[in-house]
């Protein structure tokens, strides 16, 4: 992100001073503006999505854009999971454990019509989790089998801007879980 | 999640790798014993994504159960409705019109080369190097835009379906491909250039995960596995299916047996996936891109086997049907599940960073394992 809209992003005011400046803001605010851009997902795929998501981190799609590169492999340095991929009941487990290792805040999306209801393993199906928010909750549903790695950039814009607006968790989950059911 | 178990007297530890790690590519869980630094026993521990993808295609028809087993190795997904279409058709007996091979198989190579690209970029990260990963997503973005064109679809593609493909190509496919090729060869040489002749690479991969030719057969390994060993097993050379027999291209075979054998056989896998599209680009035939199939397919009473060549190796598909239009039973023999099981021979006295090398060059998809 360059200095100039990083600049127009802040939550606050900005005096020039010679040599410096002065940033004034309400805590709060400026917390989750950094919070926002600062999104570090773990690296975490069960099966297709995992390999949109990869294509989103490569060069044509580049999420380090929007700060998301630094995704991490331990679930502790972890803001936000990305459930790419089908939840079976074998797995489910570790990813509560996943999820209750990640330090608060923490966010969860759901990739993908297998991470959302169970998708192409909802019938006739022994061992799929019919969605991931079984498991564990999720802030922000992707549909598509896989999704495009525009669709997975757009979800995880609006998960930045909902908590740059100071939304709660309660109030991200409730909000999307209205639009689900629609 | 790496968790040490316990620790006996003998001075060996369990630890866990799994089924959370970057190095497994999914969900594999692997147990292994350790002696220090080295590895005395590798157990891997399966299911983790076992979508039970067999047992669904007993309710779905021959023409639904298709769709399925392009999230089974999503990476080869063209390969695999190919694979299933295949044998659907034996049981038809329908005769494919000419342009519909054609298409195909061309389908088949660019999916091959898509899935050598993201490997090549995969085996980079695991070892340590991040630009071959944008590399190798550079061709594969590209060849994704042609298939995204014909099919609508980047991943998941299910274009390839009893009686040929579901719909006619993209006009500007053929533009397309040739300008692919053209890039590809330009740029191929950097992929040599980056990891082939890099010595720290070199270190990692030559010696390391040695496997002979009589373990290779003896586990069933095939495809690149099983050739970076010099056994010749490539499907399309030793029982030719839509036409690869009237095709120039080479079987590609490396004698040592270590990772960078696999490694380089993947490699020039990719020149010949190219040859055969130089082949075939100008020669796509005029006329129907399906034969005429009824609705709702039904097979005759029998047993109905297929296998292909995917990118990670053999792919046999085995239906068998009680003459209704849902299949009785389908059984896959994935490739990877194979592969898998000659880890052990490969990482036993091994460093544990020599594990990394050896899972990099198996090239696992996950779901294709558990399925």
């Amino acid at each position: 992100m360059d200095v100039k809209k990083l600049r127009e992003s802040f939550p606050g005011e900005i005096h020039e001073n010679p040599g410096g400046g002065i940033l004034t803001g309400k805590l709060e605010d400026v917390m989750n503006w950094s919070r926002a851009n600062s999104l570090w997902p773990l690296v975490f795929g069960t099966s297709c999505c995992a390999i949109e998501m990869m294509h989103t981190a490569s060069a044509r799609h580049d999420w380090s854009r929007f700060g998301f590169e630094v995704a991490r492999a331990t679930p502790r340095q972890a803001d936000l999971i990305i459930i790419a991929g089908t939840i079976v009941y074998k797995m489910a487990p570790v990813l509560k454990r996943l999820y209750d290792q990640m330090s608060d805040p923490k966010y969860v999306i759901a990739m993908g019509a297998c991470a959302i209801s169970g998708g192409p393993f909802f019938y006739n199906t022994y061992s799929v989790v019919k969605g991931a928010d079984h498991v564990i909750p999720v802030d922000v549903y992707i549909p598509g089998c896989p999704p495009r790695p525009e669709a997975l950039l757009h979800a995880m814009i609006s998960l930045q801007e909902k908590i740059k607006s100071g939304m709660t968790r309660e109030a991200i989950r409730s909000e999307s879980q209205a639009m689900l059911q629609q | 999640m790496i968790d040490v178990l316990e620790t006996k007297d003998t001075g060996e530890f369990i630890i866990n790798v799994g089924p959370q790690h970057p190095s497994t590519h999914g969900v594999l869980h692997l147990i292994i014993t350790l002696d220090g630094e080295m590895i005395k026993d590798v157990d891997p521990q399966l299911g983790y994504i076992h979508r039970s993808i067999e047992k669904m295609s007993e309710k779905l028809s021959y023409r639904q159960f298709i769709y399925v087993t392009s999230r089974m190795d999503y990476l080869s997904s063209h390969i695999n409705n190919q694979a299933c279409s295949l044998a659907v058709e034996q049981g038809l007996g329908v005769e494919l019109p000419s342009r519909a091979k054609v298409i195909r198989i061309m389908m088949a190579e660019l999916t091959r080369l898509a899935s050598h690209c993201l490997w090549y970029g995969s085996t980079g990260l695991d070892l340590g190097a991040v630009t071959p990963f944008f590399f190798g997503f550079r061709e594969r973005d590209e060849i994704l835009d042609i298939f995204e064109d014909t099919c609508g679809a980047r991943l998941t593609m299910n274009y390839i379906v009893p009686g040929g493909v579901m719909y006619d190509l993209h006009p500007d496919f053929q533009k397309k491909v040739k300008q692919f090729i053209i890039n590809f060869k330009k740029n191929f040489h950097e992929y040599n250039d980056l990891l082939s002749g890099n010595i720290i690479f070199q270190n990692r991969t030559k010696g390391v995960g040695y496997i002979s030719p009589q373990d290779v057969i003896a586990l069933g390994c095939t495809g690149p596995v099983a050739r970076g060993s010099g056994v010749s097993c490539d499907i399309r050379k030793w029982y030719p299916y839509e036409g690869y027999e009237n095709l120039q291209f080479d079987e590609i075979l490396e004698t040592d047996g270590d990772c960078f054998a696999r490694y380089m056989v993947r490699l020039r896998e990719m020149e010949q996936s190219i040859r055969i599209l130089e082949q075939l680009v100008d020669a796509i035939p005029e006329g129907d891109f399906q034969a005429k199939t009824k609705n709702v397919i039904k097979l005759p009473k029998g047993e109905y086997y297929q296998k292909v060549e995917t990118a990670r190796g053999e792919l046999g598909v085995y239906l068998i049907s009680d003459g209704s239009q849902y299949p009785y039973r389908v059984k896959y023999r994935s490739p990877n599940f194979s592969n898998l099981f000659a880890m052990k021979t490969m990482a036993v006295g091994q460093k544990i960073g020599d594990l990394v090398s050896v899972m990099a060059m198996l090239d696992l998809v996950i779901p294709d394992i558990d399925r």
